[in-house]
């Protein structure tokens, strides 16, 4: 059976929201030549225009100013100690969920007695004045661009979601420095004027996308003594055109990509790239951090989806002239942008493959005995190209937080299905409950063909011991992926502090480098003071040819230490030199931002970091964006 | 503590049967021999090889994966539990014959069970005797810790039913001057790193190479560090822990062979007849022995900082690959540290002390001297001796001395240990000529010779046991005494030029000469022979 709920669901809020805005979007159509075409909005800047985007340019309004996504989605313990998720956006939401809190007090050693709660509302008096360049707040004025120089749009937008970040917002802690400004350019024509002025003034412009980055990214360079002016794009989220005979659409590069999937699944289009924070990242952060998505095995990673970029540069906009497939017209210079993380300049519109929304999506999953299996496995399923849309293996402890996150069931029958199952798997097939691993698929495509598909999967993985369990099983594993960024928020409210990081890596060096950087995490939490025992766990998230792309995730409870998040970031660097000592790479997707920079010579050469410096030499002398990311 | 005491007490038999339930790092399970071999033929590493080899020689490849099953069958071990049992049973009754104590610290014991759960553990003993061998097995056994698997040389495999004996509690053999058979080292280092990957058993080797005839520690070979270090540097392992093993003797029971050999007699092959005949050692005493389980040493952070695993990153890791030159460095360094802590932790026995002097007095001596006046005092001996005892125990020597005895008596023992190359006739101490086989009293001057410099080179043997103790200091005065200056820097110098000089002789662990001076200078202010300041030594 087709499990097309979650993206059904996501069309049902599509529609919501396009009831709205319906006539606008129609209003443009060109019934006959299949092509959708959108003028500059420019002059629709200060209407009272209503913003179809799913973010406004208020974030605080709808999202956390202290945590991860929607204010009103979050975990919380009720008065009977039941987990349950609130708000409405989600699967999860309205639900209570019996076995978290066992599942969080026996992991970490936690107890819904010992709250370490956040502080409630952000204290503005403490956010350090706008340093303003005056003569440059004139010129923006005569554009006509929106900006702010209040200290909530400043405070938002002076961070992404690493630990460190969100712990010191919770504490109530401001940044030693924040944007001066906040602008929100509706076009890409909007953007050349803001950089043109920021060249003029000396302004430093800091592009701010969907603000998810994990790689401290966003933050301000404490020593910038020039005004610091956060780019907001989030108003640059239209879909210019689509072209549905070469299977192409312009976008805004602004645009998020729920909004994105949204907008294109309206037109019967998808593009397929579905990061884990697709809800919140934009596109251009995509494209500025070479983003990857859960279903990359058929669409592509986003360097494989872009067919264009214009990028707006001190030196000018960069571009090219044609959208042919493929060039050999020297270097990509389209990969100077991408991965330049906001050294070089702002994407604003980006050309992107889209392909017609499946016919049929299945999800899927299996038990393997012990993690090894499972890796064997999935290299198998990459040596013989048929890994589905998605396929990723959880290791035993992420099965075992799986499982705690099942919401409340009312029937009976359910819980004597899963019992019979679970007696199936560990008495009768003889799995050991305390090594087990499972695989979540994800299959897209006609009908035929995914059943085909899937039972030559179930075929490969039965000859490493797997065995099939269930579609309810794969899809709760990716209902999590969104989720489990809100439950570090719950951690946080009892002093325990989580985090992930990722890497890709060969694939004979896989096992090995789970099991040595689980390892050096335990043994550097005991070394640094923690505890209790942390929760180190991993999972092998993509697949390609010659090697795999891990995902760490690692929470530990901090009662007891003086400065949890200076031993926090003391054991994330460790596992860091770890994964680069047993063959890993500094970064498969989240980038290197301002957190990972120091190993950036070792990983490219030092005749490497010279080729970027070069580039960012000639393409901004000025360093107008200064963000101080990647060198 | 001592383990035959608990053997005096009770059943051997007991001994052997108990029930022997180690457990070893993550509980992995033991790997059969054949498993083991399977594993090492199939590996990647071995095929490569192998096909390389094959083109080189212009054989077939099936002609040299047969040749290279053929050379792991001759390496293999074939550890069994039921000859651990029997070599349990057999060695309870020799060791009570030989020794009148086995000492081992109890806490180091401790130590080593925790680091087995921990990472792959590398026993790393000294090698003195043929008896190092499998006293370790042997106290693993009693003390319900895996049985390690043994690196030895291939003349052991060629005994007769001792072989076998061997090969089936854990030994495993190495062919000598393997030089530049690349196969052959191929099929040993992927069988060394798969039992360290595993990690099923600890690895035992003599880092040390071959039994030290001299008595002094040798410098240490690379060829096996580097095998087992492997693993670790390309992180198939997290961790690798070497635990330096100090077995020190009283008196070694090849003693008098050692000096035939030092003085090119040819060592007797390694028979089981000549093992057969070797029983009348059997009936002589050879004091205590003692094994002292070091504080075990992990390799990561060890190496950290000295060797960047990340050079093994662009190479497949199933392939050869010659480690960087830092990496050599690192590895040689890590060697000499091993033995040096075995040097550090090794117990002296009084005798060794008595030998110094014993030793300086006979070179002093006047060979045409007059009969009576030959030898020591021992009044002389004895003073000098505790004098000696004193300066070695403020050096940092651990010192084997039972302070409840009275010291003359603690003398006198050791000396009886020793009475066939010494004696003490009307207060004189004196050396003895080895005594020729009855009756054949005409002897050529060479057999005199051989005869006359066969207690001295015993003796000597003994000595050298304690020089690791004295030899910085004695650097030190040596320059203080040659340099005509008391300048800091030049004495520095010249102690350097002399660690050089004898690198070959002592173990100085590369590029921590300053640390050594320092220490040299230390004891020798310690014991008032120097003052130092900033600038000067005097």
């Amino acid at each position: 059976m087709a499990s097309n709920s979650n993206s059904s669901e996501r069309q049902r809020i599509a529609q919501q929201r396009l009831r709205i805005i319906a006539a606008h979007l129609h209003k443009h159509e060109d019934g006959n030549s299949g092509i959708i075409a959108k003028e500059c909005k420019i002059d629709a800047t200060g209407s009272t225009e209503e913003n179809k985007g799913t973010v406004p340019r208020k974030r605080q309004e709808i999202m956390k100013w202290n945590g991860w996504g929607y204010s009103d989605s979050k975990f919380l313990f009720n008065k009977k100690g039941q987990a349950e998720f609130t708000g409405k956006r989600y699967r999860l939401s309205g639900m209570t969920l019996p076995s978290l809190q066992d599942w969080f007090e026996n992991t970490f050693g936690a107890s819904v007695k010992h709250k370490s709660p956040a502080t409630p509302v952000l204290n503005v008096s403490a956010v350090p004045p706008p340093r303003l360049n005056e003569a440059f707040v004139e010129n923006l004025k005569a554009t006509g661009i929106p900006f702010s120089n209040e200290a909530e749009d400043r405070v938002f937008r002076a961070h992404g979601h690493c630990l460190h970040e969100i712990f010191a917002l919770r504490e109530g802690k401001t940044f030693e420095r924040v944007p001066d400004m906040v602008v929100w350019p509706n076009c890409h024509n909007d953007v050349v004027k803001i950089v043109e002025l920021a060249c003029k003034h000396n302004v430093c412009l800091i592009p701010y996308g969907g603000g998810t980055s994990v790689t401290s990214a966003l933050e301000c360079p404490p020593e910038e003594t020039r005004c610091i002016v956060s780019l907001d794009t989030s108003q640059m989220n239209r879909i210019l055109w689509i072209d549905e005979k070469n299977l192409v659409a312009h976008v805004e590069a602004g645009i998020i990509g729920q909004d994105l999937e949204r907008l294109l699944n309206e037109r019967g289009y998808c593009t397929g790239h579905e990061p884990d924070s697709m809800e919140f990242s934009s596109l251009g952060g995509w494209v500025a951090t070479r983003a990857s998505g859960m279903k990359k095995n058929v669409y592509g990673n986003i360097e494989d989806l872009v067919i264009h970029i214009k990028a707006v540069t001190p030196r000018g906009v960069m571009e090219k002239s044609c959208q042919g497939p493929r060039m050999s017209t020297g270097p990509d210079i389209h990969h100077f942008i991408l991965g330049s993380e906001g050294t070089l300049g702002v994407v604003t519109e980006v050309t992107m493959k889209i392909r017609p929304i499946p016919e049929y999506q299945k999800y899927g999953s299996v038990v393997f005995p012990n993690f090894e299996a499972g890796v064997a496995c999935l290299r198998e399923v990459a040596k013989q190209r048929c890994a589905p849309a998605s396929i990723r293996l959880m290791d035993n402890k992420q099965f075992h937080f799986g499982h705690a996150l099942k919401p409340q069931v009312s029937s009976i029958f359910t819980h004597f299905v899963e019992g019979l199952k679970k007696f199936y798997i560990t008495k009768l097939k003889g799995f050991d409950p305390h090594q087990l691993v499972v695989a979540t698929l994800l299959f897209e495509g006609d009908r035929e063909r995914v059943l085909q598909h899937e039972k030559q999967v179930y075929d490969i993985a039965a000859t490493f011991g797997g065995l099939a369990a269930g579609e309810d099983n794969g899809q709760r594993g990716y209902i999590l992926t969104f989720v489990i960024a809100y439950l570090r928020d719950l951690g946080m409210d009892y002093c325990v502090v989580a985090e992930s990081f990722e890497t890709s890596v060969p694939w004979d060096r896989v096992l090995d480098l789970c099991q040595n950087v689980k390892e050096r995490i335990i043994r550097e939490c005991r070394e640094k003071g923690v505890q209790f025992q942390p929760l180190t766990s991993c999972r092998v998230t993509q697949t390609y040819d010659s090697g795999a792309c891990v995902y760490f995730y690692f929470a530990f409870n901090y009662r007891g230490l003086v400065d949890p998040v200076h031993t926090y970031q003391q054991v994330e660097h460790a596992a860091r030199e770890e994964i680069l000592a047993n063959g890993g790479s500094l970064s498969h997707h989240h980038g290197v931002g301002k957190l990972r920079k120091e190993w950036m010579k070792d990983s490219i050469s030092k005749v490497g970091v010279g080729m970027l410096k070069s580039v960012k030499e000639y393409v901004d002398p000025e360093n107008i964006f200064g963000n101080r990311n990647l060198l | 503590m001592d383990i035959l005491e608990e053997r005096r007490r009770s059943s051997d038999l007991g001994h052997a049967l108990r029930t022997f339930t180690p457990s070893p790092y993550r509980g992995t399970p033991p790997l059969s021999a054949g498993a083991l071999n399977r594993k090492v033929l199939e590996s990647q590493y071995l095929r490569y090889v192998t096909k390389e080899v094959a083109m080189e020689t212009g054989e077939s490849v099936d002609l040299v994966r047969e040749e290279a099953s053929g050379i792991l069958e001759e390496m293999s071990q074939n550890l069994q539990l039921g000859f651990i049992r029997l070599l349990g049973f057999t060695l309870s009754k020799v060791f009570k014959r030989l020794f009148s104590h086995i000492n081992i610290n109890q806490e180091g014991l401790n130590r080593l069970q925790q680091a087995i759960q921990e990472s792959p553990v590398i026993l790393m003993p000294n090698h003195r005797s043929y008896v190092d061998f499998l006293v370790l097995s042997y106290i693993l056994f009693t003390y319900d810790l895996p049985i390690p698997v043994i690196a030895a040389g291939i003349p052991l495999m060629d005994m007769k039913m001792v072989g076998e004996v061997l090969r089936r509690s854990g030994a495993f053999f190495i062919r000598r001057a393997i030089g530049s058979d690349k196969l052959y080292w191929a099929v040993l280092s992927e069988y060394v790193k798969t039992i360290v990957r595993t990690g099923y058993a600890p690895v035992e080797f003599f880092v040390e190479g071959l039994r030290s005839r001299t008595l002094k520690s040798l410098t240490p070979k690379l060829g096996m560090m580097h095998m087992v270090l492997e693993p670790f540097f390309k992180g198939e392992v997290y961790d690798i822990t070497l635990v330096p093993i100090s077995i020190s003797y009283d008196r070694v029971l090849e003693e008098s062979l050692l000096a035939h050999e030092l003085l090119g007699v040819p060592k007797p092959r390694e028979t089981t007849m000549g093992l057969l005949k070797a029983r009348r050692v059997l009936e002589e005493d050879y004091g205590s022995m003692h094994v002292y389980f070091g504080m075990p040493l992990s390799v990561r952070q060890l190496t950290k900082g000295r060797v960047d695993r990340c050079e093994y990153n662009l190479l497949p890791r199933d392939l050869p690959q010659r480690p960087s030159v830092e990496t050599q460095e690192c590895v040689s360094w890590l060697a000499q540290q091993v033995v040096r802590i075995q040097e550090q932790s090794s117990i002296l026995s009084p005798w060794s002390l008595m030998a110094c002097l014993v030793l300086q007095d006979h070179q002093d001596a006047d060979p045409a001297g007059e009969e009576h006046e030959k030898g020591l005092s021992w009044e002389l001996l004895t003073q000098r001796t505790l004098w000696l005892k004193g300066l070695a125990i403020s050096f940092g020597a651990h010192l084997d001395w039972p302070e409840q005895l009275p010291e003359n008596q603690v003398m006198s023992s050791s000396m009886a240990l020793h009475r066939s190359v010494i004696r003490c006739h009307q207060g004189r101490v004196t050396l003895l000529e080895e005594e020729g086989p009855v009756g054949a009293e005409p002897f050529t001057t060479e057999e005199g010779v051989v005869r006359r410099a066969r207690p001295v080179l015993m003796v000597a043997a003994y000595r050298n046991q304690a020089l690791h103790v004295f030899i910085r200091p004695a650097m030190l005065a040596l320059a203080v005494h040659t340099v005509q200056s008391s300048q800091r820097e030049d004495i520095y110098s010249y102690f350097r030029f002399l660690l050089d000089l004898f690198s070959n002789d002592f173990i100085f662990i590369t590029g921590r000469s300053s640390q050594d001076f320092e220490e040299a200078c230390s004891l020798l202010r310690k014991c008032g022979a120097v003052q130092t300041s900033q600038q000067e030594v005097t």
